[in-house]
C-alpha cells in the first residue's frame, strides 16, 4: 500500500491569535514494505505528521492519497483508512484497559464489526506474533511490566491486520533490553507479515540499527529524507535543530581526522568495529 | 544506630520495601518485595547513578529517599534523619527534591517564575526570598531569559529544566532524578544532564540520577546497578563498564564507545577495557597505528 502526500499543511487553531503552522508543504510518498524511522525534535511536527495518516486530523490543505484514493474525497471511508494504517502511541501502556490482556487485544477487532470467532483468532495469532507468553493471556494487564505492556498494545493494533503501522516512540522508559525486544519485534514483523513500518523516534543509535530510510522533520518541513548512511553525515546540521548523529558516526569523523583512514559512514558498533579493523590493517 | 558525623547524606542499612496487595476481605493476595536488603552510602556532594532494567526497584528506592514511601524493614538516613520518624517527613523533603519523567506532570503555573516561586512560597518563605531564590534557580538551569513565558511553549527540554529550578527554590541538599530525560529528545537529554552536573559542581548539590541511558552516567561518582530490589554491582562507570557481558545479563547496556571498544578488543586488538569516551577510544585506535 503506497501513501503519497501532496503539499500538505497543517495549522493548529487556525484563525485565532494562537496560530501555529505544525507542517509546511509537505511532499512525501511512503511505499509498500519500507521500515521508515522519522526523527525530529520536540515540536518538529512528527506527532502531527502520523495523525494525518491515520485519519486522525484532518490538513489544513494538501491532498493524501492511501492506494491512488484521494483519502478527503465525500466518499472516501475514513474507516477503511484506520483498518490500513494502525498507531501505536507513545506510552502505550496508558491504552491497556480491558480486563484482561486477550480481551484488550480483541478490542480493535471488535470495532471492526467482525465476528466472534474471527476477532479472537485474531488476537491468539497476533499475541502470538508479538511473543506474548501464553500463561498472561487472561490475567489483567496492570501488572505487566513496560515491556509486556507494550507488546499487548502492538498486538491490539496488528489484531486489525494494518497495512502499515505507526510506532509513536515505541521504546521511551524502557531498559536497554526491553528496547532491544521491542525493536526486534518490529523488525520481524516488518520482515516476516511484510507491514509498512513507521517508527517515530528520538534515539539516532536506534534508527541507525533498523530503518532503511530515515525523514528529518524541523519545524515542520522535511529537512532530509534518505538512508541513515545519507542522513548522518550531515550530523553538524542535525546537530543544530537539536538532534544529534549516533556515537559512533562522530567516533569515525574524530579518527579520521587524527589521520586514521577510516569509513565516515559507519552508524552501527558493528560496521564501526569492522571499518577500523580494516583500517589498522 | 545513632546520628553520627560520619554518616553519608544518605545512608541506607537493609532496606527492605515490600508492596503488599489485599482482596476485597483485607486477606493478602500477594507480596511483591521490592526492595530487598539494601545498603546504600551517599556522601554529600557525590554524583550517583543508579541503573536497572525495568521493575528493578531504582524508583522504589528513589520514593524512599524523598520520603514518599516508607520502609517495610531496614533504615534510612537522610542527613542523619530517619525517615520513619513522623516529624522527619517535612525536613527529609525539603533536604532531598524530586524530578520525575514527565514535565507535564510537575509544571502547575502558567508563568515559568510562578512555577518556579510555588515551592518556597508554600513553605512561608518571605517574598523578596522568593523572587530572589526563583532567579537564582532560573539562573543555575540557564532559563533567566524564560521567566515570563509561559511553560506550555517551552520544549521538553527547557519544560523538565523548569522543573529543575522549582526543586532548586527549595535548596535541597540533595536531588532525586528518576528518569528525568526518557521522554526527551537528543538536545533536551543533554540540557538536563549538564544542568544535573552543573547543580553538583557549582552548588555542591547531592546528585542520585536514574536513568536506562548508559550514555548519561559516563561522568557519575559512582554507579549502583540494581536487580530485583537488591544492588547486584557498584563500582566507578570504569569498574562497570568493563563489565560488559555481566551488565547485559542485568539488562542493560554500555555506551556504544565502549561497544566498539569491547568489539575490537575482543579481536584481539590491545585496547584497555572499561573505555568510556569517544577521546579514550580514539587514543587507544591512534597508538595502535
Amino acid at each position: 500500500m503506497s501513501i503519497i502526500l501532496d503539499k500538505v499543511n497543517y495549522c493548529y487553531s487556525e484563525g485565532t491569535a494562537y496560530q501555529i503552522q505544525a507542517l509546511k508543504d509537505i511532499n512525501l510518498e511512503i511505499l509498500d514494505g519500507q521500515f521508515i524511522g522519522i526523527i525530529g525534535h520536540t515540536g518538529s511536527g512528527k506527532s502531527t505528521l502520523t495523525q494525518l495518516l491515520n485519519g486522525l486530523l484532518k490538513a489544513t490543505s494538501g491532498n493524501i492519497y492511501v492506494d491512488g484514493k484521494d483519502i478527503y474525497d465525500e466518499d472516501y471511508n475514513m474507516r477503511d483508512l484506520r483498518n490500513k494504517v494502525g498507531l501505536v502511541f507513545q506510552y502505550p501502556d496508558h491504552q491497556l484497559f480491558e480486563t484482561t490482556n486477550f480481551e484488550d487485544v480483541c478490542f480493535g477487532p471488535k470495532n471492526q464489526g467482525l465476528d466472534r470467532k474471527e476477532i479472537e483468532l485474531r488476537a491468539f495469532e497476533a499475541l502470538r506474533n508479538v511473543g506474548f507468553p501464553e500463561e498472561l493471556y487472561y490475567q489483567p494487564p496492570f501488572d505487566l511490566s513496560g515491556g509486556q505492556k507494550r507488546r499487548v498494545a502492538i498486538a491490539g493494533v496488528l489484531a486489525m491486520k494494518p497495512d502499515v503501522l505507526i510506532l509513536d516512540e515505541p521504546t521511551a522508559g524502557l531498559d536497554p533490553a526491553g528496547r532491544d525486544e521491542i525493536l526486534g519485534l518490529v523488525a520481524r514483523m516488518h520482515k516476516e507479515l511484510g507491514i509498512t513500518i513507521i517508527l517515530v523516534s528520538h534515539s539516532m543509535e536506534d534508527v541507525a540499527k533498523y530503518v532503511d530510510r530515515l525523514i528529518v522533520m524541523n519545524q515542520g518541513e522535511v529537512m532530509y529524507d534518505g538512508a541513515p548512511k545519507e542522513v548522518f553525515p550531515h550530523y553538524k546540521e542535525l546537530e543544530a535543530v537539536g538532534l544529534a548523529a549516533p556515537q559512533v558516526t562522530y567516533l569515525m569523523h574524530e579518527l579520521k581526522e587524527k589521520g586514521l583512514d577510516v569509513n565516515v559512514n559507519a552508524t552501527t558498533v558493528k560496521e564501526a568495529a569492522e571499518d577500523i579493523l580494516h583500517a589498522l590493517q | 544506630m545513632s546520628k553520627d558525623i560520619e554518616m553519608g547524606i544518605i545512608k541506607a542499612d537493609k532496606l527492605v520495601h515490600e508492596f503488599i496487595r489485599r482482596d476485597e476481605e483485607g486477606n493478602v493476595e500477594s507480596i511483591t518485595t521490592a526492595l530487598d536488603q539494601v545498603d546504600l552510602d551517599v556522601k554529600e556532594g557525590q554524583f550517583i547513578a543508579i541503573l536497572g532494567h525495568n521493575g528493578s526497584g531504582k524508583s522504589t528506592l528513589a520514593k524512599h529517599i524523598n520520603a514518599l514511601l516508607s520502609p517495610t524493614e531496614g533504615s534510612l538516613w537522610v542527613d542523619g534523619m530517619d525517615v520513619q520518624e513522623e516529624e522527619n517527613v517535612i525536613p527529609v523533603r525539603r533536604t532531598a527534591g524530586m524530578v520525575f519523567q514527565n514535565p507535564d506532570n510537575q509544571i502547575i503555573a502558567s508563568v515559568v517564575e510562578e512555577d518556579v516561586g510555588f515551592g518556597p512560597e508554600n513553605i512561608g518563605v518571605p517574598t523578596d526570598e522568593i523572587w530572589e531564590r526563583v532567579a537564582h534557580s532560573l539562573a543555575a538551569v540557564g532559563m533567566t531569559k524564560y521567566r515570563k513565558h509561559s511553560p506550555n511553549k517551552l520544549s521538553g527540554g527547557q519544560k523538565q529544566r523548569v522543573a529543575i529550578a522549582g526543586v532548586v527554590a527549595m535548596e535541597p541538599k540533595c536531588i532525586v532524578f528518576d528518569e528525568p530525560t526518557a521522554m526527551l529528545d537528543p538536545n533536551g537529554r543533554k540540557e538536563v544532564i549538564s544542568t544535573a552536573h552543573e547543580l553538583n559542581r557549582k552548588k555542591g548539590v547531592t546528585i542520585l540520577l536514574i536513568t536506562h541511558y548508559m550514555e548519561e552516567v559516563v561522568d557519575a561518582d559512582y554507579i549502583y546497578v540494581m536487580e530485583k530490589g537488591q544492588i547486584v554491582m557498584q563500582g566507578t562507570p570504569r569498574e562497570i563498564f568493563s563489565r560488559v557481558e555481566e551488565l547485559k545479563e542485568h539488562r542493560l547496556d554500555v555506551p556504544q564507545v565502549t561497544l566498539v571498544a569491547d568489539e575490537l578488543r575482543k579481536t584481539g586488538l590491545d585496547i584497555p577495557a572499561g573505555i568510556l569516551t569517544r577521546e579514550e577510544l580514539v587514543d587507544a585506535i591512534m597508538r595502535l597505528r
